[in-house]
């Protein structure tokens, strides 16, 4: 056992800081440290960056590009670059089609859409939820019926996040109606700008972000080489996406930015004329969150050790994205609880970083309760907590 | 970074596995409390037939020369049989004040004694008033010629009753909470000057309060510099908090395993109670968190390794509040789970669950964790990234 980062893992961390303080553009930074909005364009300048680097896909093989990191690599990456304000690239392709592509995906497929997403000239979005089907996913009811070479697709998506910046989107529909459910769903690749393809914003609690969509698809042509791997398998792949890049869930690294900006904020706020973190009740809340994010940074880092000998990551790895979404929303409602009454204006247009316009409190406190709000969230995408409860429940415990 | 054992530790951890299960069960347990026994000769003579009694001692001194993970793995099935021998009193506190404050000729009497089982030793710091402080010590040792004399009373010395020999902090210089001067002295429990009474705790583990009236020891029994014991003692507490933060996790480990076990096989409407949702979630929640202590145990077996102190520190700390805190939650819901059949002294689970508590109220609970944990945390954020406020124009 050796629980302390190698000369190896230490120069791995020189050299991610150094590049990154040097790569991710200033302002972009900023905008992510001090919770302004961020836009697509801030995006692509820190995905360019690193793709010039040829940091983009930490998991993919170097022959396609990747880095062919180790668990641990990533993990160090990804809270290196967290803490010193990187913006989180999209996610749908890099981490989730890139792999099954990777994995499932025919040589055409790999050559079509893999060097686009490495690029970052194509952005993709996930096509799974529907209305009637959230947690039960399998029950899908977007339907793709084969007319010579060609799918024709019909149905609604919905909680489509960044459907509106996507190029194309990673889409279960069914292909079959005979047998188990999950037998009759397939995997295809729509480019989202076609005829057909309707995208509609919808607006969330927190009120001013544009998150997620409805995607309605009427008559929408696939072609038959974008079908993923054969009819009938796309429940396969899609639990393979499930499964994949697990200690990435945890948001650690997010987390980490998010307790030190906490801490900031409560040493600006005052308190009966103290600085607020001198608290012995608040300093409870911040110390009881921060030893939370060690109990699970050193569960990631064991899982990330497991993986980096190439063995299956054992039960603890399906705790993380539990774990790590509860501390988010703590952390979220900590930095809200500790501007108090400020949190109340709701002023959307004063996060944008040119706003001129008139504000209320103090600037730190602007995004808070939209933060706060949205954060809801974590707990509900990617499979909502109670469904990992019973996952963990199943396959974990055998009850 | 690398979590696995090595086979030497996969080894130690199979032996001493192998013989609480043997050798150990609940009704020993049980049967010991009823006799007010705190220890089982013939289990202690084991360990020590295994060599498990020197695992953190030099070889030199007939030890394993273990580090923090070997005294893990052992703590830890300490805690999956809930063994309640001296271990923690004796090997990994009283010998660990020896170990790293004696002077030679003192471990050559005293450890080779710890590890063939011979020798009992347990630690008497603990005052009536001084809660969770280290360092709030009353007990005073003057000089008289070349001796010392100790006045003053210590309280819930763990194991104390079947203690050979006594540690003691005593004040050699200073007011009580003084960093400085205080110094570790070893008392025979023969002595004629020493006065006490022994009484159970919660869980079952022996605990004695003494009274130093006027104690005479020779200047062999000091322990260290004179004045420089707390140095000492808080080495050794770190290696205590370590080591039950390692024992916990048995215990929690146990705990939720004997709840699975339960919600399987008790049936209820027809099915076993396993089939509610209700009751698979807190069976979930309580295996993150087992798993989490597990992650926290074994960063506080491994920072005693760590090179900054103020780290190794924040690690200990950190781990023993988490624990502390989770262990306290596996408890209530082991019970919870169980039913009415939790509430029984019969089962198990609740001497678990009573382990559990016991181990979050020694060496500072998870609220004085928490505490500590907040005095040594960075409070001087860095702003460099913070507007500074300002007054706005407009409304």
């Amino acid at each position: 056992m050796q629980i302390q980062f190698t000369d190896e893992d230490r120069k791995f961390q020189t050299d991610v800081r150094d590049f990154i303080s040097k790569g991710l553009p200033k302002d972009v930074a900023r905008k992510v440290l001090e919770h302004k909005s961020i836009e697509k364009k801030d995006i692509g300048r820190w995905h360019s960056a690193l793709f010039k680097q040829g940091w983009v896909a930490p998991s993919w093989p170097v022959s396609l590009g990747g880095c062919h990191w180790t668990a641990l690599q990533q993990h160090i990456f990804d809270e290196i670059s967290s803490l010193l304000g990187a913006p989180r690239l999209s996610p749908f392709g890099i981490n989730m089609i890139g792999p099954v592509l990777i994995e499932f995906g025919s040589d055409f497929q790999k050559d079509r859409f893999l060097p686009k997403i490495l690029s970052g000239e194509e952005w993709w979005c996930q096509g799974y939820s529907e209305p009637g089907s959230g947690s039960d996913l399998a029950s899908l009811r977007t339907q793709a019926e084969l007319r010579g070479d060609i799918y024709i697709v019909n149905g609604q998506k919905t909680w489509t996040t960044q459907a509106q910046l996507a190029d194309m989107m990673f889409c279960l529909v069914r292909t079959g109606r005979e047998g188990k459910k999950q037998n009759g769903i397939s995997m295809m690749l729509i480019d989202m700008h076609q005829p057909g393809v309707e995208v509609r914003p919808i607006t969330t609690i927190d009120g001013g972000s544009e998150e997620i969509n409805e995607v309605w698809l009427e008559d929408v042509k696939v072609p038959v080489e974008n079908l993923v791997g054969e009819e009938g398998r796309g429940w396969t792949i899609a639990k393979f996406l499930l499964s994949h890049e697990r200690t990435n869930t945890a948001g650690v690294g997010a987390s980490k930015r998010e307790l030190s900006r906490l801490k900031q904020i409560a040493a600006q706020e005052r308190l009966g004329g103290r600085p607020l973190i001198e608290d012995p009740l608040f300093r409870d809340k911040i110390s009881k969150v921060e030893i939370d994010l060690m109990a699970l940074e050193w569960t990631v880092l064991r899982v990330a050790a497991v993986e980096a000998e190439g063995k299956a990551p054992g039960p603890e790895a399906s705790i993380l994205k539990l774990r790590g979404t509860e501390i988010q929303q703590e952390l979220t409602r900590l930095q809200m609880e500790a501007v108090g009454p400020n949190a109340l204006p709701y002023l959307p247009m004063s996060i944008e970083d040119n706003w001129i316009g008139p504000k209320v409190g103090p600037d730190y406190a602007a995004a808070l309760a939209s933060r706060y709000f949205n954060y809801r969230k974590v707990s509900i995408y990617g499979g909502t907590n109670e469904i990992q409860r019973n996952i963990i429940s199943k396959r974990v415990l055998g009850l | 970074m690398d979590f696995s054992l090595s086979e030497e530790q996969k080894l130690l951890k199979d032996s001493v596995n192998r013989f609480l299960e043997e050798n150990y069960s609940i009704d020993l347990r049980k049967s010991m409390i009823d006799d007010r026994q705190t220890m089982s000769g013939p289990v202690w003579e084991g360990l020590a037939k295994l060599g498990l009694l020197g695992i953190p001692f030099p070889e030199k001194y007939g030890g394993f020369g273990g580090g923090g993970i070997e005294t893990m793995l052992v703590m830890e099935a300490i805690g999956e049989h809930l063994v309640i021998e001296p271990y923690l009193s004796t090997v990994i506190i009283a010998g660990g004040l020896v170990n790293i404050g004696g002077a030679d000729w003192q471990k050559q009497i005293i450890l080779p004694g710890i590890v063939d089982g011979s020798m009992l030793l347990s630690f008497a710091h603990m005052e009536a008033d001084s809660r969770f402080s280290l360092s709030d010590v009353r007990t005073t040792a003057k000089p008289d010629g070349g001796n010392w004399v100790l006045e003053g009373q210590k309280s819930m010395v763990l194991h104390g009753p079947v203690a050979e020999k006594l540690i003691v902090s005593a004040r050699t210089e200073g007011d009580a909470d003084d960093e400085q001067g205080v110094t570790l002295f070893i008392v025979e429990c023969d002595d004629e000057n020493l006065g006490g009474h022994e009484y159970p705790l919660f869980d079952g583990t022996r605990a004695l309060d003494v009274q130093f009236n006027g104690v005479k020891v020779g200047p062999e029994s000091v322990i260290g510099q004179l004045g420089k014991g707390m140095t000492l003692i808080e080495e050794a507490v770190d290696f205590a908090l370590a080591a039950v933060c390692a024992e916990a996790v048995g215990v929690m480990n146990r705990t939720h395993q004997m709840t699975l076990e339960y919600l399987k096989t008790r049936e209820q409407f027809g099915v076993p109670i396993a089939r509610f949702q209700a009751l698979q979630h807190r069976a979930v929640d309580m295996f993150i968190k087992v798993e989490q202590a597990r992650s926290m145990a074994i960063l506080a077996s491994g920072s005693l390794e760590f090179d900054d102190p103020l780290e190794r520190r924040r690690s200990l700390i950190a781990a023993k509040e988490y624990i502390g805190r989770v262990g306290r939650e596996i408890g209530q819901e082991a019970i919870q789970l169980h039913g009415g059949m939790g509430m029984t002294q019969e089962m198990a689970v609740g001497h678990y669950f009573k382990r559990l508590e016991a181990i979050d109220l020694m060496f500072g609970d998870s609220a004085h964790q928490r505490a500590r944990f907040a005095k040594l945390s960075d409070t001087a954020a860095p702003t460099e990234y913070v507007q500074p406020r300002k007054k706005w124009k407009q409304i």
